[in-house]
């Protein structure tokens, strides 16, 4: 006979954990992305890391996304969403998901987080970043071998560190070969907008520069440049196939290798907190092929500088610096700290025009 | 010279999307119907022009596609406020959100297509002429269009028949029902009309400007090309005035910066939207003269007597 | 053939069934529309009507997201009524979450019971001047408040991404665009424990009583009311144009800067550049939806809140992308329009003249 008290008994049997089941249930790992994942731009590199992810380990991972989450308010009602949900990992991959990233990681003690490009960390929250100016440092160098008219032209999003670190090694890197080269830059005040940056590279072409750079997410201003007949650098994918003749290299993030020892760290119990920056050397930062009408010998200066900031033994912004406004920034053979490097609000001597507030 | 022709060059592609649809709201309020739907039939238009050319190769069929995409979703308006006598105002809005939603939707297939460039005509030996050659004769053959589209319309409003009407129904609808002329019919004529402009020039955005769709990628210029109409106080000569002030502020702002001009970008970007404000003022404060030139029923359903 | 003949008396009946009927027509809607997309139309349906109220969060969530929308459309409502447009309820809920903010920065050390309610009240300051600017151009200068609110909101959405990005960035936030986090007492007081509902939540539904008291009792109100049915009567009882825009105009803006500033200290903390979410026109239909009455909004802005939270929810289940609430709330706004004609219009079968005289004798 059925009884409630039968029913009961036999609900609360069959919630009970099975042990064995519990074993071999897969880690779950999530991602949040504020655009699309097929952005061809910044969103796109972390979903191909994901995918990697997921081949690697198999059954042994189940990868989830989340994509087009764009304001922070309710970035945090998704995390929050991914963390009940049975998530042991969840990556973060925006600069705007931070607060909502901090916030959830306090409610959820047992889940471990990723933010990528933040500063604030806790002892289930990690955060992670590339060292983009030593990939521009690269883009510098060639610049200065390629720059006929010595200007170059920067379309930059906003001032933060992260990017004036890129507009500064840059320019140190092409000053290094060609010591008439000059750098005007334009603020655009958003990563993406491509009427806006083509506005800004169409003025920056016309007031001169013949190679491109951007901190910013489409390949609008690498169209402009093949239009106009001048090079450009794209960001974050290989942009050769919108300039097949502009396109000089693409400054690529590749964050699957970080993404893989993560997971890996969590399987084996491994996983703390920490802050990892890494650049060209463990390939965090890499470069689309570059294009053939470099020559010969900035190529194999290129490979020289990038084996020697894999080592150690290079450093983009090794002393004597002196910061725009006159003030010594690095003494002669000084390298900066991590702790400096990560306080950079300024342009570096040479560097013509004034930031944005 | 090279240089200032090249600014003007880019003026004269900021301004082009307005024209368009500055113009063909210009001709549907001087029928007497205020939409304010233009950015919805723009962000379409800029859809349906990327698709058609990304999906046939053609730049032409990506122009009619803007165009048919952008009267659909204007007679959508035209129904519910001609035939079941909803709320302009409000209609239009409801255009907007659905036009901005929907354009989104349909987009997503193609964010990561590229096209190749919208064909130019340079126009022998005047494309020659220094400064004013490469600005006006070596355009693509929308610019060319926008310009004959204003011309066409100032001549066919102030000298045929149907300008005449299309004003009368604009200025008394009733007086205009009573004399035999079908009001509804006219009117959806008009709106249609003006959809296919702002879906034009909303295609110009995603075919010319930026080879590239993106999202919402209008940002508010539907709502500048409403201002440009009341800043041209109805005249279609004066919208060319008004759209290339708005395009020069846009442009005048980045080079601004390029030339170490240190004021923040978005003070400069403020600077059009203010201008239309103080223009607005101008206009209505003005008693007779522009005031007057508003058209009559302006917003205003015309509901046969019974 | 058919033909809308007007009802002698507007049509109470379907004045309130025609919001019903434009929901049921827009899920419809969406289905086909889903099919079309080769998306499951039960599964999503199912998401985005039944999530909201799935867990306690998610029924909080549901009424943080609401709040605002009630609060801008009860302001928007009594404007329409009385044919004073405000389009840039937007613009002036951005000023609100900015004049909030710099109370709370400014007093970003001070701790104290009085900080919220001063935020408050910065909040609804702002969101009133802003909102005054097309009043006076209106009143004085007779220019249209619908192209001067639009253009400011577009002037504000730059307002706050400059301040943001400089004086009022965060001296230990690396430059990075967004203020310090707004700390313990210039919070909103969270009303459910566990959730992020907020003192809002409480807020819209008080502020539709006491509208909807002055809106039928109070002496103004009445104003409003005939300013709307007509025009004429109104003024010639004594109520002028001018005071009626000044009065709607600054409710509105107040109530749209308190959605602001609550939204700003409440659900996310901090000033960023991005704050303008939307809401401010969201808010029309909100207030169409409910009829432009008060406690209508307040069902309107709860009808909305599940399109904003189902359907995110249909996103992360599902995949689907995220224009799908605009399009949403567009259809219901298009529907909600194209049946509205028949609360002041019958449909009517008229056989036509010619017809009749051909059958004579």
């Amino acid at each position: 006979m059925i009884t409630r008290r039968s029913l009961l008994a036999g609900a609360a049997a069959l919630a009970l954990p099975i042990p064995s089941f519990a074993a071999s249930k897969p880690l779950k790992v999530g991602f949040l992305y504020q655009a699309p994942r097929d952005d061809k731009g910044w969103t796109s590199k972390h979903e191909a890391a994901r995918i990697k992810v997921q081949e690697h380990f198999g059954d042994k991972v189940e990868t989830t996304y989340v994509e087009n989450v764009s304001k922070a308010p309710d970035a945090e009602r998704v995390i929050r969403q991914m963390a009940q949900s049975g998530h042991d990992l969840i990556f973060t991959t925006s600069f705007s998901f931070m607060n909502p990233t901090v916030k959830i990681a306090a409610q959820f003690p047992n889940v471990k987080f990723e933010h990528c490009t933040g500063y604030k960390r806790s002892a289930n929250l990690s955060t992670y970043a590339a060292r983009y100016y030593e990939g521009r440092h690269v883009l510098g160098l060639i610049s200065g071998h390629m720059t006929k008219t010595n200007t170059i032209g920067y379309i930059a999003s906003f001032p933060i560190p992260g990017v004036l670190r890129g507009i500064n090694a840059a320019y140190l890197a092409a000053k290094s070969v060609n010591p008439d080269v000059q750098m005007k830059v334009v603020w655009i005040n958003t990563w993406f907008d491509p009427g806006k940056e083509v506005d800004a590279a169409t003025a920056l072409i016309q007031q001169g520069a013949d190679v491109l750079m951007q901190h910013v997410n489409s390949p609008a201003a690498m169209k402009v440049a093949q239009d106009k007949g001048v090079h450009a650098f794209g960001l974050a994918v290989d942009m050769s196939e919108f300039g097949p003749d502009a396109h000089l290299s693409s400054l690529m993030f590749n964050w699957a290798p970080y993404y893989i020892k993560r997971v890996q760290d969590l399987l084996d119990g491994k996983w703390v907190s920490e802050d990892t920056w890494d650049g060209v050397g463990p390939g965090m930062v890499e470069f689309a092929p570059f294009s053939k009408a470099i020559p010969a010998d900035v190529i194999a200066k290129v490979d020289a500088d990038v084996k020697a900031m894999s080592a150690g033994t290079l450093h983009p912004f090794k002393g004597p610096l002196k910061r725009q406004d006159g003030m010594v920034w690095m003494t002669d053979g000084q390298i900066p700290s991590d702790e400096e490097l990560k306080k950079v609000n300024f342009y570096v001597e040479g560097i013509q025009g004034s930031l944005p507030t | 010279m090279d240089f200032v022709a090249g600014i003007l060059v880019s003026l004269v592609i900021a301004a082009t999307p307005l024209i368009f649809a500055a113009i063909g709201e210009l001709v549907v309020e001087r029928a007497g119907v205020l939409n304010l739907g233009v950015e919805g039939m723009m962000i379409i238009g800029a859809i349906a022009g990327f698709a058609g050319m990304v999906d046939s190769g053609s730049a032409v069929v990506g122009v009619v596609a803007a165009m048919a995409a952008g009267a659909t979703l204007a007679l959508l308006f035209g129904l519910v406020t001609q035939v079941l006598l909803a709320n302009q105002v409000v209609t239009g809005l409801a255009l907007t959100l659905f036009g901005l939603g929907v354009s989104a939707l349909f987009g997503q297939r193609y964010t990561t297509y590229s096209l190749d460039r919208f064909p130019r005509i340079d126009i022998p030996y005047l494309s020659e002429i220094p400064l004013i050659g490469p600005v006006i004769f070596a355009q693509d053959a929308l610019v060319y269009l926008s310009l004959f589209l204003v011309a066409a319309i100032w001549w066919a409003l102030k000298f045929t028949r149907l300008g005449l009407v299309l004003r009368a129904v604009g200025e008394n609808h009733d007086a205009a029902h009573a004399l035999g002329y079908p009001v509804i019919w006219i009117r959806l004529g008009v709106i249609a009309f003006g959809g296919a402009c702002a879906g034009v020039g909303g295609a110009y955005l995603s075919l010319v400007q930026t080879p590239i769709w993106v999202e919402s990628m209008t940002a508010g210029r539907g709502w500048i090309a409403l201002a440009i109409v009341v800043f041209a106080a109805w005249r279609p000569w004066r919208t060319l005035l008004g759209a290339y002030l708005f395009g020069g502020f846009t442009i005048l702002q980045l080079h601004g910066q390029a030339f170490g001009v240190s004021i923040p970008s978005q003070y400069l970007s403020m600077i059009p939207y203010a201008v239309t404000i103080i223009v607005l003022v101008v206009i209505s404060s003005e008693s007779g003269g522009s005031r007057l030139s508003a058209p009559n029923c302006l917003g205003r359903n015309f509901q046969k007597p019974k | 053939m058919l033909r809308l003949v007007p009802r002698q008396t507007g049509s109470t009946w379907m004045l309130w069934s025609a919001p019903v009927l434009a929901v049921i027509l827009t899920v419809m809607a969406g289905g086909l529309m889903f099919l079309s997309l080769d998306v499951d139309p039960v599964a999503a349906l199912g998401h985005i009507l039944l999530d909201p109220f799935s867990t306690t969060y998610a029924r909080a969530e549901l009424l943080v997201k609401s709040a605002p929308l009630a609060l801008i459309g009860l302001g928007l409502s009594l404007g329409f009524r009385a044919g004073v447009w405000n389009i840039g309820a937007e613009g002036q809920f951005t000023l609100g979450a900015l004049g909030g903010g710099v109370v709370a920065l400014a007093f970003w050390n001070v701790e104290g019971a009085w900080l919220f309610p001063l935020i408050c009240l910065g909040g609804i300051a702002s969101g009133m001047a802003w909102a005054a600017i097309p009043a006076y151009l209106k009143v004085r200068h007779n220019t249209n408040e619908i192209l001067v609110s639009l253009m400011l909101t577009y002037i504000a959405v730059l307002l706050i991404s400059a301040l943001v990005s400089g004086p009022l960035r965060d001296p230990e936030g690396y430059n990075f665009p967004e203020s310090r986090m707004f700390h313990a007492s210039a919070v909103a007081p969270i009303l459910i424990e566990g959730t992020r509902a907020h003192i809002g939540i409480a807020l819209a539904p008080l502020i539709a009583v006491i509208l909807w008291g002055v809106l039928m009792r109070h002496e103004i109100g009445y104003g409003v009311r005939l300013f709307g049915d007509a025009p004429k009567a109104a003024r010639f009882a004594g109520f002028t144009e001018k005071g009626t825009v000044w009065f709607c105009l600054l409710l509105s803006g107040g109530l749209a800067g308190l959605a602001g500033a609550l939204e700003a200290t409440g659900p996310l903390g901090q000033l960023v550049p991005d704050l303008p979410a939307g809401y401010g026109f969201t808010a029309i239909i909100v207030a169409f939806l409910g009829r432009l009455t008060p406690l209508g909004v307040l069902v309107g802005a709860f009808a909305l809140g599940v399109t904003y939270i189902g359907g995110e929810s249909a996103q992360v289940a599902m995949s689907l992308p995220a224009a799908v609430v605009g399009v949403f709330q567009g259809m219901l706004l298009f529907f909600l329009l194209s049946i509205d004609v028949l609360v002041t219009n019958r449909v009517q079968w008229v056989v036509p003249a010619a017809a009749k005289i051909k059958a004579g004798p």
